[in-house]
């Protein structure tokens, strides 16, 4: 990382905690380096900047972010910030032709990168989190050795609202939960719905 | 001792009180820290609680001297600044949890990035007759204005109620205690400083007394809110706060009695506030401010241990300028 990404991160950082606190809560795992899929309800841009600063520091810096590309590589700042603050994986959120929008992650998963998820592939405005999408299944199939922890978001909707530039201060949290193993046998709807369950499970604890 | 103390300077009179505080402090550490280590074996789950009890007071106490001494040390302008970011953090807990709807954002923004700083202006630039008045008159109008041009009104007189509830609590409230460094008063020559001291050590061993008095009595007075305020507990605190505020009436402008007075005032409305912040809490189904881990680890948030001075400040406040004529 260079001088100008870290002194940015350093920025972010400070920033995220004096606005949310950036709590993190390990409720079903310890913060550990093993390869990882942390999967979480979406409700704001702002999701993927509250996970990354919530994990400890040595984990940071093996966890990549996905992040939508039309959005985040919108203006050069955050190009450049997602690219070398983050490091995030970019997925296309339109499929275009014929290739795999899951190609990218494979690939960060095969260098043996942790991922940060959000399997309902948008933003969410009701209580509850929409289905999750099949990636987190295809991916679960693929990488059987990856560890699955499922992972609430709470409150960063009320910081950055919709359509909102200025963040407002709220205390928020990210819980990590117990992780989930996809069992020899079990089939997508199955899964994707027990995945579901376990975030929403999350809120409560 | 009177005599002695007026003929101290007035920064050795500071050094004296912070070397006393610390020491009570001190000895108050050693003997829970001594009664821990010999009370382990089968402890009831009521002693465990009031051990944890008494450690919590103990840290806040810590925290307040703490902080007080570095506003003392660092002087009033840093102490005004120290109070504005106490400000910020304790309004962030506070709309934390009282949930407010997408069309209130900007009345947020608002009052976090507009009305705080200003309000911390006025205590900078000395405008008390603005101070005393920009909240409770501009900003309640404004406030609401905002969050109506959004074009919301569900639960619209509740949103508006909580966002001024905090920012009356969190920020007028507490923007009074850096406001009485600057009250100069006439034919006294000591700190400003004392008087925060004053009315923080007269706030805090109030409250600590009613603490240790309500042990064992039964019949609270409001049980759904608060199972540790009695009527005779509360009395006992505002004794002790009040006895306290006369033995140091050497270091402040009053004179015993009126020092005695003072110290009442401050401590009623201190300990009631504290009351009234619990209600609120108990309202929201949590124990203390501050975030969703907090209530694990058992550490209370900011506003538990400033809500008493929160709405003591104020009150005190007035009640000296009024007094004084200033």
């Amino acid at each position: 990382m260079n001088l100008a990404a870290r002194a940015m991160s350093l920025f972010l950082l400070g920033l995220v905690r004096l606005l949310t606190g950036a709590q993190a809560r390990w409720h079903g795992c310890p913060p550990k380096a093993e390869q990882r899929i942390y999967f979480a309800n979406h409700q704001s841009h702002a999701d993927l900047v509250l996970i990354w600063a919530a994990l400890p520091h040595e984990l940071r810096a093996i966890t990549r972010p996905i992040a939508a590309r039309d959005y985040w590589t919108a203006s050069p700042l955050k190009r450049w910030i997602t690219t070398a603050v983050f490091n995030a994986v970019y997925v296309e959120r339109e499929r275009k032709g014929d290739e795999d929008p899951l190609a990218p992650l494979i690939a960060a998963l095969e260098s043996g990168d942790s991922l940060i998820l959000f399997p309902e592939g948008t933003r969410g405005f009701e209580e509850d989190p929409q289905p999750f999408k099949s990636g987190l299944y295809n991916l679960a199939r693929r990488f059987p050795e990856v560890v699955l922890v499922p992972t609430w978001i709470h409150n960063v909707q009320r910081v950055m609202p919709k359509g909102e530039v200025v963040p407002v201060p709220v205390l928020c949290s990210v819980t990590f939960g117990e992780p989930l193993r996809l069992g020899t046998d079990e089939d997508r709807a199955e899964f994707l719905t027990r995945a579901r369950a376990a975030v929403i499970a999350l809120r409560e604890v | 001792m009177g005599s002695f103390l007026r003929s101290l300077s007035p920064s050795q009179q500071v050094g004296l009180l912070f070397v006393v505080v610390f020491g009570l402090l001190a000895l108050a550490t050693v003997a829970v820290l001594l009664l821990s280590l010999r009370e382990r074996a089968h402890d009831s789950d009521a002693t465990i609680q009031r051990r944890h009890d008494n450690l919590a007071l103990l840290r806040t106490s810590w925290v307040m001297a703490v902080v007080f001494w570095v506003g003392w040390a660092a002087g009033e302008r840093a102490a005004i600044v120290m109070f504005a970011v106490l400000s910020f953090l304790v309004l962030r807990e506070f709309i934390s949890l009282s949930p407010t709807r997408r069309g209130d954002h900007r009345a947020l923004v608002l009052a976090f990035f507009v009305v705080l700083p200003l309000q911390y202006a006025l205590v900078w630039t000395e405008r008390f007759d603005l101070f005393t008045v920009f909240v409770p008159v501009y900003v309640f109008l404004a406030i609401p204005v905002v969050s109506a041009l959004r074009n919301d009104p569900q639960r619209f007189l509740e949103r508006a109620a909580k966002l001024q509830w905090g920012i009356m609590v969190c920020v007028y409230g507490l923007s009074h205690v850096p406001a009485l460094l600057l009250l100069s008063f006439p034919r006294w020559n000591g700190e400003s400083a004392f008087l925060v001291f004053f009315l923080v050590l007269v706030v805090q061993t109030c409250m600590l007394v009613q603490h240790l008095a309500a042990r064992g009595r039964t019949r609270p007075v409001a049980p759904a809110i608060s199972d540790s305020f009695h009527w005779a507990s509360w009395g006992w605190g505002l004794l002790a706060g009040g006895l306290v505020g006369a033995l140091l009436a050497g270091l402040t402008p009053f004179k015993p009695l009126p020092a005695l007075a003072m110290a009442l005032v401050a401590c009623v409305a201190g300990t009631l506030g504290h009351l009234v912040m619990k209600a609120i809490k108990r309202d929201r189904g949590v124990t203390h401010w501050g975030g969703a881990s907090r209530s694990v680890t058992g550490a209370a948030g900011l506003l538990d241990r400033l809500d008493a001075l929160c709405f003591a400040a104020p009150v005190f406040f007035h009640s000296v300028r009024w007094t004084f004529n200033l």
